[in-house]
Formats: structure tokens, C-alpha cells, sequence
């Protein structure tokens, strides 16, 4: 889940500018001149925390007089996937392009026919600029309808605290502490020795068990809850039990902060320092940023994921068939999902390109980012994305994995063992599996 | 019950049928009728959309296997008997229920005792009165949000406040009890000025005499509350109540932010505070069940006729009581 990239209040405030002013000028001069308006377009594109366009949408314009966009954007991503499918489902979509996050595509596939199959616009001859598994992720099992084109994949990398680190007596480089845990298992060590090293209750090495089992789990297999057939293989498949069992082992270690993801506790925790590290998709370094506030430039720092590579998040953009402009919509989704727009959006966001011809290119192996001490930052991430596996989620992931998700809380927080703990996993799995 | 403790409103409502009689022998004009009709029928048009319409069509979806985005299919009942077996469901039900009393009844016995003393010679009486409404001019989310911190496992004031007399801090989320408590605290602390207010203006009303003639009877402060303030009050716990019950089965924002972060819909790691509507909404938009939520819909109807009936009679008999 990518969520809660915050909203950017210049952003909203542009946006509601431009209503007022568009308003102003329809109450203005109606009908006095060019009463038809000349063919003037309003592309409405609906996104959820920044994607970066801003640039791009000022290109696009350039090159389409006439055409002006106006993009909306939601800062809470479980809002507007709330949103995003009353209104598919109502037919009434909120965007000529809505963006649609990775944990949801399966959801739209079910739906085809509510988006515009982008392979009836060429797509397939253009398939090499995106990995493999990020065109097949948007596309139906039959291989016939595409129903949005990739822009970002969370490539994974590890992000930590110098400072703790230096605290604890461990190395503070990023290359020699991407070399303390090539494996899981001595990551784990690595935080033993830094929780003696830090010697307080206050601090832990991991936030918590959860988002380190969602990254071993990505990394393990290829597939997770669900097998091809769509069939619940929680149970049968020993990559979910392992992965469970390693990160609980890390929490019966002592060395997590048992703070649940995107809680204000959490979010609270990057600035006052409760935890070392945490799980890093390319966008998550703009959360750090974010949370960290300005004092925080320079503590943070990037290295390697035990276990090399994985992916967490990365969206879409899609067309919905209830667009007026569906071909002047699709022209503008080829060109922000193109080289040139994926591009664009690293060098605004930071997101990873899931355009595989990129990654040799000097833009992203010479990119830094200045808050992590000047982490080589493409790279990094350019690195976790390439080792990846394509890994198949059923249309049910969302909440089979909160299941197992709440499952592995109550255990971290001693209310639950954690033989009870999986049993109520499977349990609580089967019954989300519908 | 005699007929001589009957409350004034019995006599009022046997007053109806009377009063139907001379309207039915002025039946006028044809003209005249469709133009009642007419000036009636803004009403029954608004309900039928807004109240009718969606109350059958939930029904109609209750009885599919409806998946939000795909496919439908008919089941019957089948959902209705899956819900009965639901331990969720059940769960969420008495999370609800607890919840709901654990709030409403501190928070009605509170106001009462707020309003008594609101009601005495104070200096800035007007300001007191302004004073005690304010949170529930606070934005709910606001409430949500603040509270939430204030019961933060490491950095909440709650827990600080706990460490001075030796409290170990407390995860307010994690067990249901805690949880229970410090949502009912957010809705108190937004919903007891309010009653207290309703409760003041009662009391207003309340005739001096009845209480100078208690004084000179020689009737204590304490049974003059009893025997006066409480018994001439008594409609007007009715309808705090009845306000009250509905406000406690739709709650919603204030567990949900309570649960910030990933799965917040789920209401804790064990489900501990999810109420009903909370469960609802999980299996709309995260399970992608409509018609299985719809049965949730229905069944929380059919709760709240349980709970309207037993209110009812509960408070008919604190009425006997008196």
C-alpha cells in the first residue's frame, strides 16, 4: 500500500483556483464571444498522494492547445479506492484518467469493460517499456484487455537511521551495512546487537513485524495467498509460513516497535526516532521526508534489503469508458506512462520508473537524493526493482492480507500466541476469501 | 398502572380521532382534494426516494451474492442465515451494545448533574451555558484525531499523566475494555454538554411552587431532586435517550479514527471495537460484498426496532415507577 503520500495544500489550492477562475470566466463572458468556446477540453485526471506531473501536465498543454487538465488528488489512499470504486461501479467516473494503485488492479480486471482497453490503442506493440509484470499485472488472464499502463513499482531498499546506528556501535555506511544482513536471518542478528547497543526501551531496530513479513513475503514467492486458479493456498504455501515465522521471530527478539503502519504514531515515530529502520519502496522516501521534517535531513540514509529486491506499491493509470474524451485521455496516459513522463515524475517524486529502458540511463544512475545524504537513490532502488519476481495476487489479496495482517498484530502485542495467532490467520483468511 | 397516573399525553392522544371528524365532513371540491393532495405530496415524493426506495432496494441487493465491481447472482436468504452464524457479526453487535451503554449512561447521569448546577445563581451564568456546548460544535474528525493522540501509547497525555501515580502505559487500542472506554470518553466528552443544556431548559420549566412547598414541607436538596426534579423531567430523558440510542448504534467516525493507520476499518487486531457500521463498511468496500453488507444493513434495522422497543418499555416503567 502506498498510502497517505500527503496532499500537497499549493496543489489543492491551484486546483481551486482554477475552479473559481474557470467559473468566473463562465459567468463572465457567456456568450459574448466564440460563444462555442473554440473546442476548449478539460481533461480531468484523479490521483491519489503526488504523482509529479505538474510538468508534464504544462507540456501536454503546450502541445494541445485547447486541452487543459485539471488534476485532483486524495491524500488518504484507502479514501480513494473507497471512492474510486463506488463511482466505477456507478458508472459515474471521477477522472477522464483515474490512477490505480497495485493492491486494486486485480479488483478492476474483474470489470474490464468499465475501462477503455488501451491494446485497441497499440499497446501491445509498445509492451518492452514496462517490466513484464507490471503490463501482465493490468491486463486480463485471457491476455486480451489492458485496462491501465504502469507508472512507478516500489522497488525495494532498506531505509535507516545513521545517527541510532552510530548510537548502537554499528557501522553508519551504506554500503557496509548493506552488508551486515545479505539474509534475513542476520538482519535479525544485526538488531539484537543494536538493541544491546542502544540499551533503551524507547528505540527498537524494526517499526514493526508486519511491514517486514510483507517484504520477505514479496521477495519469497511467486505467489502468495492465491494460487493462478484463484484458490486460498494460505495454508499449503510454506512462503507465507516462513515469511510469518521470520518476522515474529523478530518481534519475540525484542526488537520491534510494534507501531502499526501510517498510524500518527508511526508517522510521529520517524521524527522522534522510535525506530532504526524500515522497509523502503522508492515512494516511501518521500514519506520519510515528509514525517521527518526538515531536522530530519541527514539521519536517514538507504542501503540494501536483506534478501535483494521486492516491490511494495506502484500504480496505474487508467481510462474509464465513461469519459467524453476517452482519445484525447489516452494520448495523455501514453504520455505520462512514456519514457519521458516516468521520468518526469522520478525527478519530481522520487517514484521509481517501471520502465525497464530507463534504469542504465544517466538521469537515474547519477540521481542522489540530497535528504539521505545524498543517497545514490536510482541506483539503489533501480537495483531492488531489477531482482524482482512477479508475484500473483488473487482479486481478494486486500483482505486476505489485513487479515493476516491484524492476526500478526494481536500476536506482536502479546494478546494472541502465535500458534493461535496463525490459526486465527488461516481462519480469518478463509472467511475474507469469501 | 391507574388511570390516575396517567400522563397528561394519553388524554392528548385519545383527543385524535375527534378531531378527525370535522375534517371528513368538509370534504370539498374535487378540485380541493387534488390540491390537498398536491400540497402533501412534497413529502411522501422526498421519502420515497430518499427513505423508501433505498430501504427496499437494500433489501432487493441483500438477497444476492452482489460483488461490487462484477458479477451478481441470486441467493435467497442464504445471506441472512450465513449472518446468524457470523461471529464477526455478533462481535461487532456487542461491541456496539457495550459501547453504547458505556457511553450513554455516565454521560445522561452526568448532564443532569451538570444541568442542576448550571441552573443555580452563578456569576457569568451565560458563559457557563455557552461553555458546556462547545465540544459539540468540534468537528467529529477533529475529536477523532485529538483524542487519539491523547491516548497514544508512547507520547499520549493520558499515559503521561497515568506514569506519575505509577501507571504502566497502557495500549489503549489493543484491549477492549481500554478501547471501550476511551471511545466512550470522546463521544461523552462531545455529547454531555448538549444533554446537559436539553436538561437545563427542563428544568426551567419545572414550577418554583412544587419546590417552596417542598422546602416548607421540610424535604431535603437531595429528595427534592428525586421526588420533583426527576419525575417532571421525565419526557425529556425520554427523548435524550432515544437521541442518544440513535447516535450510539450509527458509531462510526469516532472508532475509525480511534484505529488510525493501515486496516482501520477492521476496529483493532482482534476486532475488540468494531461496531456495526464499522462491519458494514468493511464488507462493502474492503471485502467488495454488497449484498452481503446490505444484510448487515438490514439486520442493524431490525437491531435498532429491538433496542427502540426495550428503550420503550424501560423507560414506560421508570415512568410507573415515579
Amino acid at each position: 500500500m502506498t498510502s497517505d503520500r500527503p496532499r500537497r495544500p499549493a496543489r489543492t489550492a491551484a486546483v481551486l483556483g482554477l475552479i473559481l477562475t474557470s467559473a468566473a470566466a463562465f459567468a463572465g463572458c457567456g456568450g459574448a464571444e466564440g460563444a462555442d468556446g473554440g473546442g476548449d477540453t478539460t481533461l480531468r485526471v484523479a490521483i491519489f498522494g503526488d504523482f509529479g506531473y505538474e510538468k508534464l501536465y504544462d507540456q501536454f498543454e503546450a502541445e494541445h492547445p485547447g486541452v487543459t487538465i485539471v488534476e485532483t488528488s486524495e491524500g488518504d489512499l484507502g479514501k480513494y479506492n473507497t471512492a474510486l470504486t463506488q463511482k466505477i461501479a456507478a458508472g459515474s467516473a471521477p477522472g477522464d484518467v483515474v490512477a490505480i494503485e497495485e493492491g486494486q488492479v486485480v479488483n478492476f480486471l474483474a470489470s474490464a469493460d468499465k475501462f477503455v482497453n488501451f491494446q485497441d490503442h497499440g499497446s501491445n506493440d509498445r509492451k518492452d517499456q514496462w517490466l513484464p509484470w507490471k503490463y501482465e499485472q493490468a491486463t486480463t488472464a485471457d491476455g486480451s484487455d489492458t485496462i491501465g499502463l504502469g507508472t512507478d513499482v516500489g522497488g525495494m531498499a532498506m531505509c535507516y537511521r545513521r545517527d541510532l546506528f552510530e548510537k548502537a556501535g554499528l557501522p553508519t555506511d551504506r554500503t557496509e551495512v548493506g552488508a551486515l544482513w545479505p539474509t534475513w536471518e542476520e538482519f535479525t542478528k544485526v538488531g539484537e546487537q543494536f538493541q544491546d547497543g542502544i540499551g533503551s526501551d524507547d528505540v527498537h531496530f524494526i517499526d514493526s513485524a508486519t511491514n517486514t513479513y510483507n517484504s520477505i513475503l514479496m521477495q519469497s514467492a511467486d505467489e502468495t495467498y492465491f494460487d493462478p486458479d484463484g484458490e486460498l493456498v494460505i495454508d499449503s504455501n510454506p512462503a507465507v509460513k516462513e515469511a510469518w515465522d521470520t518476522a515474529l521471530g523478530m518481534s519475540e527478539a525484542g526488537i520491534s516497535a510494534r507501531l502499526k503502519s501510517f498510524s500518527t504514531e508511526w508517522t510521529a515515530g520517524f521524527k522522534s526516532g522510535s525506530f532504526a529502520t524500515v522497509a523502503c519502496p522508492a515512494w516511501m522516501t518521500n514519506n520519510i521526508k515528509e514525517n521527518a521534517g526538515p531536522e530530519g535531513e541527514g539521519l536517514w540514509d538507504i542501503t540494501t534489503v536483506p534478501g535483494g529486491g521486492g516491490n511494495w506499491g506502484g500504480s496505474f493509470l487508467a481510462v474509464p469508458t465513461s469519459s467524453d474524451h476517452q482519445d484525447l485521455a489516452v494520448e495523455l496516459v501514453d504520455f505520462l506512462t512514456s519514457a519521458e513522463g516516468q521520468l518526469g515524475a522520478f525527478e519530481a517524486t522520487g517514484n521509481l520508473p517501471s520502465n525497464p529502458t530507463l534504469y542504465d540511463t544517466p538521469e537515474l544512475q547519477q540521481a542522489t537524493n540530497p535528504y539521505f545524504n545524498d543517497a545514490p537513490t536510482g541506483q539503489l532502488f533501480v537495483a531492488g526493482a531489477r531482482n524482482l519476481q512477479p508475484v500473483y495476487l488473487g482479486a481478494k489479496n486486500q483482505p486476505v492480507r489485513d487479515a493476516v495482517e491484524n492476526a500478526m498484530r494481536s500476536v506482536e502485542n502479546g494478546d494472541t500466541s502465535p500458534g493461535d495467532g496463525w490459526d486465527a490467520a488461516v481462519e480469518d483468511a478463509e472467511k475474507a476469501a469469501g | 398502572m391507574t388511570t390516575a397516573t396517567a400522563p397528561p399525553g394519553r388524554a392528548g392522544r385519545t383527543a385524535g380521532p375527534a378531531r378527525r371528524g370535522p375534517r371528513a365532513g368538509a370534504r370539498g371540491t374535487r378540485g380541493e382534494q387534488v390540491a390537498g393532495y398536491a400540497f402533501i405530496s412534497p413529502f411522501f415524493l422526498v421519502f420515497a426516494v430518499f427513505g423508501l426506495f433505498p430501504l427496499l432496494f437494500t433489501f432487493w441487493v441483500s438477497l444476492h451474492d452482489w460483488d461490487l465491481l462484477g458479477t451478481r447472482s441470486w441467493v435467497g436468504l442464504g445471506n441472512y442465515s450465513a449472518l446468524l452464524e457470523d461471529e464477526d457479526f455478533w462481535n461487532a453487535l456487542v461491541n456496539t451494545l457495550g459501547i453504547f451503554v458505556l457511553s450513554t449512561v455516565p454521560q445522561l447521569l452526568v448532564a443532569l448533574a451538570l444541568a442542576q448546577l448550571l441552573n443555580q445563581r452563578l456569576r457569568a451564568r451565560t458563559l457557563w451555558r455557552m461553555g458546556v456546548l462547545l465540544p459539540n460544535i468540534t468537528s467529529i474528525a477533529a475529536v477523532g484525531i485529538i483524542f487519539t493522540l491523547l491516548f497514544a501509547r508512547d507520547f499520549g497525555l493520558v499515559n503521561w499523566l497515568l506514569g506519575h501515580v505509577g501507571v504502566d502505559p497502557i495500549t489503549w487500542q489493543e484491549h477492549r475494555w481500554s478501547s471501550w472506554l476511551a471511545i466512550s470518553t470522546m463521544v461523552d466528552w462531545r455529547w454531555t454538554g448538549y444533554n446537559a443544556l436539553i436538561f437545563l431548559a427542563a428544568l426551567q420549566a419545572v414550577p418554583r411552587e412544587l419546590y417552596e412547598a417542598a422546602q416548607i414541607d421540610g424535604a431535603s436538596a437531595v429528595s427534592q431532586f428525586r421526588h420533583i426534579t426527576v419525575p417532571m423531567l421525565r419526557p425529556t430523558i425520554v427523548f435524550a435517550t432515544l437521541v442518544a440510542t440513535i447516535g450510539g448504534i450509527q458509531l462510526f467516525t469516532e472508532p475509525l479514527l480511534f484505529n488510525s493507520g493501515a486496516n482501520a476499518i477492521t476496529g483493532g487486531t482482534t476486532r475488540q471495537f468494531q461496531t456495526l457500521t464499522m462491519y458494514l463498511y468493511e464488507q462493502a468496500f474492503t471485502g467488495q460484498e454488497f449484498g452481503y453488507a446490505s444484510t448487515v444493513a438490514w439486520m442493524m434495522f431490525l437491531v435498532i426496532l429491538v433496542v427502540a422497543v426495550a428503550n420503550a418499555l424501560l423507560l414506560r416503567r421508570l415512568r410507573g415507577v415515579g
